[in-house]
């Protein structure tokens, strides 16, 4: 696949697709984003018309299904100079599946191909976009953390150094490792309803790693793999929970950012 | 061999209660995977991903100019002195061997590896026609007593523990009870020797012909290939029309590459190149060499978008990366290939609409395609199979209606902000902390709490943070 080379996204503003989990599931991550972009002094706007982007239905099959929601993205996104997603499997929809999605639609090919290099996952946006690992992000107190790289956000985006470089450059961060930490949790989107048996046998090993380690939390690029690893830490009675990288990264903020 | 694939959910519920077999999958792709890492990137990550775009290149130079190149094979291997036949189908290619079978008056066949023989049941058609088969692999000679398909491309009897197969070669074969492996393998191979010598015929598949010079190779590690191709007055080998490769230099690529990937080593205990039966003056070899150029559906997958599907050497990488096999081993697909390549050329090769199952059992995690020695990308063709089980409807209603009602609410903020917020609400009524009896999330609810909609989402703390915003710059 040809993709145009990527326009650098330093001193442009940021369109923020939140992605319609954060919207609704886990907002704290949204927040945390705008929170930590707003403090590298990123001016940052939320496109209202957002929803979905069609990543459920097209990983489902239905593609015809999906195919107005990625149309919507199109539009909705069109001008946006960069475009900034803390998700691995939302942007790897849009960077890889949309172009494929419009193979037949020239017009709209192109115009997937040209939002699909302005988009950017969250960590890579600030590590590979902007050069940033040290956002000078100071813990109150010392914590331990362990990275889980969910699938898409690694074999689609080759991301994985990226969310490390940037915990590691948090005071009072320590992150050690945690066995497996590139396997599947199981979730898959609708793999986790339609075969819900294999998807937990997945996450049962996940779960076994993540209470085997030493970090009581565990760090990831997606909210996806983050509730369903934390459904079922949970419903284990396990005391770790999973958190978004940006969640974690904001609690390292000056204390007047933490709340503007 | 006919396809059970669309059993899949219940035979990997099965699968994931049986604690031996989830044992003995775990511990050996565990294995097989470690090695392969090591072997493939002995030389540093750079130059094992360097050589898989090089034999992914190779893969695609054949598959381009495959007609062509079977062509050249067919000219080049018949100048060698071998017998070049085709068969569109399963039934052409028994019968062929069968014919082969009936002219050199063949009673005893013994068997080197051949996935194709499986795919065709060549062995039910040949016991048929009366003549005695004996798998030589001590894998397939493992599962032919035990009257099991194999479960994995390369090592067939992974599912099965060291304690099972001494039982059944006491059961069977009449062996003094032992627990030491060596003992074992030492009682089948005197088993197996006698048969090597006694049979007429020996039958092997093939790994690459190299179009160039109408060489067939094989890779093996047990010897038994030799004895196969070798020992038997007649030699017909197996051969999916894809495995062709354009010359000695590409064909030196995949070699690199295939036990690689396969079992972790950087070359096969034994690489076969055939170049022809015995020739005159020669004091071994077998007095006939047929070879059988396989399509059954190959060339249909040819036409199709799916093509680079072809371009799979069968090291079985992909199987023992993906954590799916690893949680339902192999027989839970229901025929020949099992594992990601299988859920994508069992319904290609097979039924669409009877192996439905297959394209869905993946979190699409990736694994297969970065451990694939040529890159075949397995995941998307996972996903552009499910489009084509929607498209022919081979789908279940609920899950179609449900789809469209979500995509037709997404389609405006109103609508889905609307459903969000009800959600909100409802889930108060839901239970927490245990299983929904009822509903598609009854089964993720099992394992799993569900997540929480939050009682603002973020679009709302957004909205009231412009609106303030508005005011101070107003104020």
């Amino acid at each position: 696949m040809d993709f145009p080379p990527r326009p650098s996204p330093i001193d442009q503003p940021v369109a923020l697709y939140v992605t319609c989990l954060v919207d609704y599931l886990s907002p704290e991550v949204g927040i945390a984003v705008v929170r930590l972009l707003e403090h590298l002094g990123i001016t940052v706007t939320f496109p209202a018309a957002q929803t979905c982007c069609g990543q459920p239905a097209y990983n489902g099959g239905y593609q015809h299904e999906a195919r107005p929601l990625a149309e919507r993205f199109l539009d909705v996104f069109h001008d946006a100079p960069v475009i900034v997603c803390p998700s691995g499997s939302c942007t790897t929809m849009i960077r890889h599946e949309y172009p494929r999605l419009f193979a037949n639609d020239p017009a709209r090919a192109e115009q997937a191909r040209a939002i699909a290099a302005r988009t950017w996952e969250f960590t890579e946006y600030l590590v590979d976009g902007l050069g940033r690992t040290d956002l000078g992000l100071r813990l109150r107190a010392p914590q331990t953390f362990a990275l889980h790289d969910s699938c898409h956000g690694l074999r689609h985006l080759g991301l994985g150094r990226q969310a490390r470089a940037l915990l590691g450059a948090v005071e009072n961060a320590t992150v050690v490792p945690l066995e497996d930490h590139d396997e599947c949790c199981g979730f898959g989107g609708l793999f986790s309803v339609k075969m819900p048996d294999l998807s937990a046998a997945l996450l049962s090993k996940k779960i076994a790693h993540i209470r085997a380690g030493e970090a009581p939390t565990i760090v990831t690029g997606d909210v996806s793999c983050m509730m369903h690893m934390n459904g079922g830490l949970a419903r284990q009675g396990a005391s770790q929970r999973v958190r978004h990288i940006a969640a974690v990264l904001a609690d390292g903020l000056p204390e007047g950012m933490r709340h503007a | 061999m006919r396809s059970e694939a669309g059993r899949f959910v219940t035979a990997a519920r099965q699968a994931l209660t049986d604690t031996p077999l989830q044992d003995a999958v775990k511990r050996a792709t565990d294995t097989a995977a470690r090695k392969r890492d090591l072997a493939m990137f002995a030389d540093g990550r750079d130059h094992g991903e360097a050589l898989r775009q090089q034999a992914a290149a190779a893969r695609h130079r054949a598959l381009s100019q495959l007609p062509a190149l079977l062509e050249q094979a067919e000219e080049r291997l018949t100048a060698n002195g071998a017998t070049v036949l085709w068969a569109t189908d399963d039934a052409e290619v028994c019968r062929h061997v069968q014919a082969i079978a009936a002219r050199h008056n063949v009673q005893r066949v013994t068997k080197s590896k051949s996935m194709i023989s499986e795919e065709v049941g060549l062995n039910d058609a040949l016991i048929a026609a009366g003549i005695d088969v004996l798998e030589t692999d001590l894998g397939e000679f493992i599962i032919q007593l035990a009257e099991e398909p194999p479960s994995h491309i390369v090592t067939p009897v992974i599912h099965k523990s060291k304690d099972a197969i001494r039982d059944l070669f006491v059961e069977k074969l009449g062996m003094p009870p032992t627990d030491d492996a060596q003992t074992m393998a030492r009682f089948a191979r005197e088993h197996l020797r006698a048969a090597f010598l006694s049979a007429e015929m020996g039958i092997s598949g093939g790994n690459f012909i190299i179009a160039e010079t109408g060489t067939l190779c094989l890779v093996t590690n047990e010897g038994n290939g030799r004895m196969v191709t070798t020992l038997p007055r007649v030699h017909v080998a197996l051969v999916g029309i894809e495995k062709v490769v354009a010359t000695l230099e590409d064909y030196a690529l995949l070699t690199q590459v295939l036990p690689r990937s396969a079992t972790g080593q950087a070359l096969a205990v034994y690489t076969h190149m055939i170049n022809g039966p015995r020739r005159p003056g020669e004091n071994d070899g077998p007095e006939a060499l047929y070879v059988i150029l396989v399509d059954n559906g190959r060339s249909a997958i040819y036409e199709t978008e799916y093509a680079e599907v072809l371009g799979c050497i069968r090291c079985g990488a992909c199987m023992n990366a993906c954590p799916i096999y690893e949680a339902t081993g192999g027989h839970a697909y229901g025929w020949v290939y099992p594992g990601p390549i299988g859920a994508v050329i069992t319904p290609l090769l097979t039924d669409l609409k009877e192996a439905s199952p297959l394209p869905h059992a993946s979190s699409l995690c990736g694994k297969c395609r970065e451990v694939c020695p040529v890159d075949i990308d397995l995941p998307r063709m996972l996903l552009d199979l499910r489009r084509d089980l929607v498209n022919a409807g081979h789908t279940p209603p609920p899950w179609t209606v449900g789809i469209r009602a979500w995509s037709a609410v997404a389609r405006s903020p109103r609508a889905f902000n609307a459903a969000a917020r009800a959600a909100h609400i409802a889930q108060h009524a839901l239970p927490q902390g245990r299983k929904l009896p009822l509903g598609p999330l009854g089964g993720w609810t099992a394992s799993r709490n569900l997540p929480k909609v939050a009682a603002q989402p973020f679009r709302a703390w957004w909205a009231a943070r412009e609106k303030a915003r508005d005011r101070d710059e107003q104020s």
